[in-house]
């Protein structure tokens, strides 16, 4: 396990690489064959990027068209370093608050990277007709995000994540229509196929009629996304599943940071047992609302009817300095508090309030319409409840993966030719993600690292062998994945995928989520281990071998499942909170986080030792030049 | 409450389909429409049957992958409303909803309320971007675009993509998806040099696909959940007339 950052002062790291990166001659690239599954900003702008270079993509996602993989949801922004409200704003600053975010769980080298190519990202994007804010000048607008006091996000209206999708979409379906990339649309990766210890191909499930399909490649790139839809009820889109870097993993990959989940801290509570998906709202609604609780446990009124002195505003109570713009980890695991303390309101008492109440009292309804009407309909649309009446009901929802497979600095897995882009790697964030920093990292990884670091790897497999399809290991693989998928639908038992899925989800909340301890983490162990064995043999698949959705959920949820045990591991090995993990034993006297720099100033890189033995910890440590360890301090 | 649903069931695209009853006690207001769905199939599977193929992803709205038609209307009841955002508060006790796939000749049906839209991929792979391949741009200030005019593209970029506007059209027509990227990009300074080309090369796209012609009843624009403007529509004939009279 080898980071590979290269030499010299941090701000010239990534100058250094490009400039001594070796590369493949033009008439070399027709030659060599790359699959790229995952088509979100990651997947997109990486298979197109490739394919303007002159390779062969093919490219693979499980959604009807590649327009709709879920970065297409991200609402507010995407950041960026330009400097353009002339506000002290720099790439070292940059830089600084994003591995200051992280709580300093992250590389600085790439964290480096990240903000020093985030310039070229809106450069590009307004290139591809993002339509991103204006001012009336017709100058690119941007506002400020949690977390940082500059002004450095780009944004489109609330809907920045789809524009900027839409924009490597369209530059992805333009090489579809020069031939350079063959799109698989619901098309399902099983397996990776290995061979030499290289990655080189897999085993793709078509699933609109069920057929197996064999794909040959000279790389891999996975740019799957999070798995934040673990624990059922998230902010996640209903297909998004750990399969591909799952498979990964039990093929060689290392998952680093597993156990690292943001949690929204504004989305609409549980209503009901029924419910599948919890809808964020945007983050930005916390500059105009206050939060606040009863400060009686259990108490039942009417919000309006509270009086203020009998009201908990506990953000600003117990951090003045930051108060509603606390960062996203601290504000969900406060609000988990009181909740948990039984403060909780709403039909399910599993929400705090959102208030706008003071807010319209100073600034009139009129400005705050003008803000957030959007907001205000969304929610209305979805509860019947109108929010300039009476207060919000939010509460925390689990919304992003720190976590994934572990990469090097040129976003290459353990696995040789196998790379990991996107919120399906661990690189960049840390121990948390600030706003905004994800669709930048999306496409700076697809647009402007992997377009150098997978040929460098390419230039040296020009003179291998080609694989063909009829390679055993892929007979091997396609049996294995066969087997599995014959195996759920003759299990015969009585409980159907999502019972499964709704159960790891609550357990892995409820132990594993926005805080934990060893009591809860070792109860879950044993638990996990419980309902793989009643998923052997309790589980129901109904219909057959072709078009069926209930197939498509089962190997999701199995992986599900072992991934749920590995985040275990991961969050009882590390005996510090740091950014989004909460171990209840590490607290000051007043609650916050307590880091121990001594002893897991590392990166956890697990392997998988097979399924029935504990996974093995590998760690790479973590060095820094540029900063100095600071406690994260919002008070 | 109690409702009685009567739902397309459809092996795939070459066998024939039919509406098929079902019933289904004890939903509740606050699901959502595709929740009530979850339900249904959930007590589908218990009996050992085959579940009803939808489709869906996002559930809020945004990444246009659910749509079905809701006693007749795309999406159902609501005005701009995707159907994973339509709950079910819109419904009492005892209803009858019928519900069927988005048909048009353009999207096969795959599988009972699953169809095919993949034509909507071909069209905007017709023409349906801007050439910048990544490592061209220029920096991002030196294209000043009003506020006006990035205003009006993205009203126009907004579009899902989910084929409400087909479904709804008398004529199955693709007219107002095909013309709302038209709009986006020919809006923007950066779309200019393509503008002829593009929309020569997506409307005839459009046109072989099997999609009808616009015969302006306005449907799309009623039923669309983004409330994308029949101005697109507009816009896409001018740029057409327009690459038609200057074309070379």
């Amino acid at each position: 396990m080898e980071s590979k950052i290269p030499e010299g002062p941090l701000a010239d790291k990534w100058s250094h690489y490009k400039e001594k990166a070796k590369l493949v001659n033009p008439a070399n690239r027709k030659k060599l064959n790359i699959i790229v599954v995952g088509t979100g900003l990651a997947g997109a702008s990486c298979a197109a990027s490739l394919a303007e270079q002159g390779y062969n993509i093919k490219s693979f996602c499980f959604q009807d068209s590649a327009r709709r993989a879920h970065s297409v949801a991200a609402q507010g922004g995407v950041n960026a370093a330009k400097n353009y409200k002339n506000d002290g704003d720099s790439t070292y600053r940059m830089f600084y608050d994003t591995i200051k975010g992280g709580d300093f769980r992250s590389r600085e080298a790439n964290v480096y990277r990240l903000a020093e190519c985030s310039a070229a990202l809106i450069d590009h994007a307004v290139a591809q007709g993002v339509p991103f804010a204006r001012e009336y000048a017709g100058y690119l607008n941007n506002r400020s995000f949690g977390g940082v006091q500059v002004s450095r996000t780009f944004y489109a209206r609330g809907q920045t994540g789809q524009q900027l999708l839409l924009g490597a979409y369209q530059g992805l379906l333009r090489q579809v229509s020069l031939g350079k990339v063959d799109l698989h649309t619901r098309h399902e990766m099983l397996e990776l196929i290995v061979i030499d210890g290289k990655a080189k191909g897999i085993i793709a499930r078509n699933l609109e009629t069920g057929k197996l399909e064999r794909h040959a490649a000279d790389a891999v790139v996975l740019a799957s996304g999070g798995y934040g839809k673990v624990y059922y009820l998230s902010t996640l889109a209903m297909g998004c599943n750990s399969s591909a870097i799952w498979r990964a993993h039990k093929k060689g990959a290392f998952m680093a940071g597993v156990s690292w989940i943001q949690f929204h801290p504004t989305s609409l509570p549980q209503h009901g047992e029924n419910q599948s998906k919890l809808t964020l709202m945007s983050e930005s609604l916390r500059n105009d609302g206050r939060i606040w609780v009863p400060k009686k446990a259990a108490d039942d009124r009417n919000p309006n009817t509270i009086p203020e002195e009998e009201r908990d505003y506990y953000l600003e109570r117990k951090y003045p300095s930051f108060g509603n713009l606390a960062p996203r980890d601290i504000s969900s695991r406060a609000a988990k508090e009181q909740i948990d303390a039984g403060h909780g309101v709403g039909p399910m008492k599993n929400a705090i309030y959102l208030d706008f109440s003071d807010a319209i009292k100073s600034q009139g309804k009129d400005k705050i319409e003008a803000k957030y009407s959007n907001l205000f309909a969304m929610y209305e649309k979805i509860t019947g409840i109108n929010a300039y009446k009476e207060p919000m009901l939010i509460s925390p929802s689990a919304h992003f993966t720190m976590g994934g497979l572990w990469v090097d600095y040129e976003l290459m897995t353990t696995i040789p030719g196998l790379f990991a882009l996107g919120e399906a790697n661990f690189a960049d964030h840390g121990a948390n993600r600030l706003g905004a920093n994800s669709l930048l990292q999306a496409c700076v990884d697809g647009y402007f690292i992997a377009p150098y670091t997978i040929p460098n790897y390419l230039s040296g497999e020009l003179n291998a062998p080609k694989i063909d399809i009829s390679h055993p290991a892929f007979e091997e693989a396609e049996k294995t994945v066969r087997r599995q998928l014959d195996r759920f639908l003759h299990t015969n038992g009585t409980l159907s995928a999502d019972y499964f899925h709704k159960k790891i989800g609550r357990l892995l909340y409820e132990k594993c989520g926005l805080s934990r301890s060893r009591k809860k983490l070792e109860e879950a162990l044993i638990e996990i281990r419980e309902l793989k064995a009643s998923f052997e043999k309790d589980l129901r698949i109904t219909g057959d071998n072709t078009l069926n959705s209930e197939l498509e959920k089962a190997g999701r949820i199995s992986d599900y499942i072992e991934l749920a045990e590995l985040m275990c591991y991961d969050a009882l090995q590390r005996e510090e909170s740091c950014g989004a993990h909460f171990r209840e034993e590490y607290q000051t006297a007043d609650g916050e986080a307590v880091r121990n720099d001594d002893e897991f100033c590392y990166v956890s890189a697990w392997e998988w030792k097979g399924l029935n033995n504990e996974p093995e910890l590998h760690k790479e440590p973590l060095t820094f030049e540029s900063v100095e360890l600071a406690v994260r301090s919002y008070k | 409450m109690k409702l009685y649903l009567k739902i397309w069931r459809q092996f795939n695209s070459s066998s024939k389909g039919e509406m098929t009853d079902y019933e289904i006690d004890g939903v509740s207001e606050h699901m959502s429409f595709l929740e009530m769905l979850d339900l249904l199939n959930e007590s589908l599977v218990q009996k050992g049957e085959r579940v009803i193929e939808f489709d869906h992803d996002c559930r809020e709205g945004i990444c246009g992958q659910c749509g079905v038609m809701i006693n007749g209307r795309a999406h159902g009841p609501l005005k701009n409303t995707t159907t994973c955002q339509l709950h079910m508060r819109s419904f009492k006790d005892g209803d009858t909803i019928y519900i069927e796939p988005f048909r048009a000749k353009a999207f096969p049906v795959l599988r009972d309320l699953k169809i095919d839209r993949k034509a909507f991929d071909s069209i905007i792979a017709a023409g349906g971007f801007i050439g910048a391949a990544t490592g061209q741009a220029p920096e991002a200030n030196s294209i000043p675009i009003s506020y006006e005019t990035a205003e009006a593209s993205f009203d126009a970029a907004a579009c899902i993509g989910c084929g409400a506007c087909v479904a709804s059209c008398k004529n199955a027509s693709a007219a107002l998806f095909t013309g709302a990227k038209i709009t986006h990009l020919a809006l923007l300074p950066q779309g200019q040099i393509e503008a002829s080309k593009r929309v020569l090369t997506m409307v005839q796209q459009m046109d072989e696909l099997g999609f009808g012609n616009c015969s302006d009843t306005r449907a799309c624009e009623i039923e669309c959940p983004q409330g994308i403007s029949v101005l697109s529509i507009a816009k896409m004939n001018y740029e057409y007339s327009k690459a038609i009279l200057l074309r070379k």
